[in-house]
């Protein structure tokens, strides 16, 4: 599966398609983000399985988009997933990314990834390793919507009250890219206080995945209370399609249905 | 165009998370947790996602500086080093060893704390040395 990765990169260096590679790279003993500039160093490009399928993916779109704003003119690839694509949908959608200066690598995840995300699409729209799996249900949300009311509210009250405040899941989404966050706002999320106002936080930031979240889970992954956020924000999109049938990252320049709402209406 | 991701530990306390410090063309301009790092396993604490933005602060101390007249003034080493150890030998001199008492940190090495206890209490002679991470 790598080798059909490296390929696919020495071509786009070789050919001088792309400046240079955003993947992944085992050095210092470590797997991490890196940018392959040389179509003849590679052997370190891996796809982030490091003990367990996909257990070292990391926010690459993030780290693409500060290579893009200060070289918007040069072209870049970016190794991608299904959760990756769909976050490029997104971030061209919201001006963050040129689609013409982005050539996406794209791998399909094993069953058992898909699985373990209840990722609805585990593969990107193009892919040059892996295969096709089946797409799983948000079962996670579903244990959760079967308790009643009370019983929901209890089990939220008590993941959120463990937060201690690192703003780890607002760093590491891909999908934030806000100059002025709404967390740091003094109005409803306190400055220099610890814990932060429980639920405030939490559901401020569930609030702002509207429209924006593309289940990478990457927060989930970073959080070091384990708070089940990923659910949290599985259920917001749930909402959001009920409604609105809208899913970020499902159809290119969709506009996110708080998009639409915010615009004065010309029926008054 | 320079992009690199460093690997590097976070110099905020004893636990050695360790992350990627996103740098591009000299400048620092991210923190990204490491995944497979046995300390932090991708996760950090909010000192730790914020250590690219005081790296390169400009407000870092570059020189030592001693308070003349009520401002503080850049001074060599040396100046401040004899500053440092004739204050210390006067208060030593007028009030006894015990009035003198040490702060160490949680940012530096074991060694450095070693030594700092060690000037504490061989050299100066107090038992009054501490550390910011009890505080």
């Amino acid at each position: 599966m790598i080798e059909k990765v490296r390929e696919r990169v020495r071509d786009l260096l070789s050919s001088g398609e792309v400046k240079g590679f955003l993947g992944l790279s085992n050095k210092y003993g470590n797997t991490g983000p890196h940018l392959f500039c040389d179509a003849e160093d590679l052997d370190g490009l891996v796809i982030g399985d490091w003990k367990g399928p996909g257990d070292a993916r990391y926010t690459l779109n993030k780290q693409l988009i500060h290579i893009a704003r200060k070289y918007p003119d040069d072209v870049f690839g970016v190794l991608v997933r299904g959760c990756d694509d769909r976050g490029l949908k997104v971030l061209y959608t919201w001006n963050q990314l040129n689609p013409e200066k982005v050539v996406p690598v794209g791998i399909a995840c094993s069953q058992e990834l898909a699985d373990a995300c209840e990722c609805r699409k585990p593969y990107p729209d193009d892919f040059v390793a892996g295969e096709k799996v089946e797409g799983r249900a948000f079962a996670s949300v579903a244990r959760l919507d079967a308790l009643d009311v009370a019983g929901r509210f209890e089990a939220w009250l008590k993941e959120f009250s463990k937060c201690i405040k690192c703003y780890g899941c607002r760093d590491v989404c891909p999908m934030c890219f806000c100059k002025e966050c709404t967390l740091e706002d003094d109005r409803l999320v306190k400055n220099g206080v610890i814990p932060p106002e429980i639920p405030v936080f939490h559901l401020t930031r569930a609030v702002h995945m509207v429209g924006r979240c593309i289940d990478c889970g990457l927060c989930n992954e970073v959080c070091p209370a384990d708070i089940p956020l990923r659910t949290l924000y599985k259920k917001v999109a749930d909402i959001v399609d009920e409604e609105f049938q809208y899913r970020p990252g499902q159809e290119l320049y969709a506009k996110s249905p708080l998009n639409i709402l915010m615009q004065p209406s010309s029926t008054g | 165009m320079d992009y690199r991701t460093v690997l590097t530990t976070c110099t905020y306390c004893g636990c050695g998370c360790n992350f990627y410090l996103e740098v591009l063309d000299g400048q620092v301009i991210d923190t990204i947790p490491c995944k497979t790092h046995p300390v932090n396993e991708g996760k950090l604490c909010i000192k730790g996602w914020n250590v690219h933005e005081f790296l390169q602060s400009p407000k870092r101390l570059t020189r030592p500086l001693i308070r003349r007249d009520g401002v503080l003034t850049e001074a060599t080493w040396d100046e401040a080093l004899d500053y440092t150890v004739s204050g210390l030998k006067a208060i030593k001199d007028a009030h006894g060893s015990d009035s003198i008492a040490f702060l160490t940190s949680a940012k530096v090495t074991n060694e450095e704390n070693y030594l700092l206890q060690k000037f504490a209490r061989a050299a100066v002679g107090t038992n009054s040395v501490d550390h910011c991470a009890r505080l």
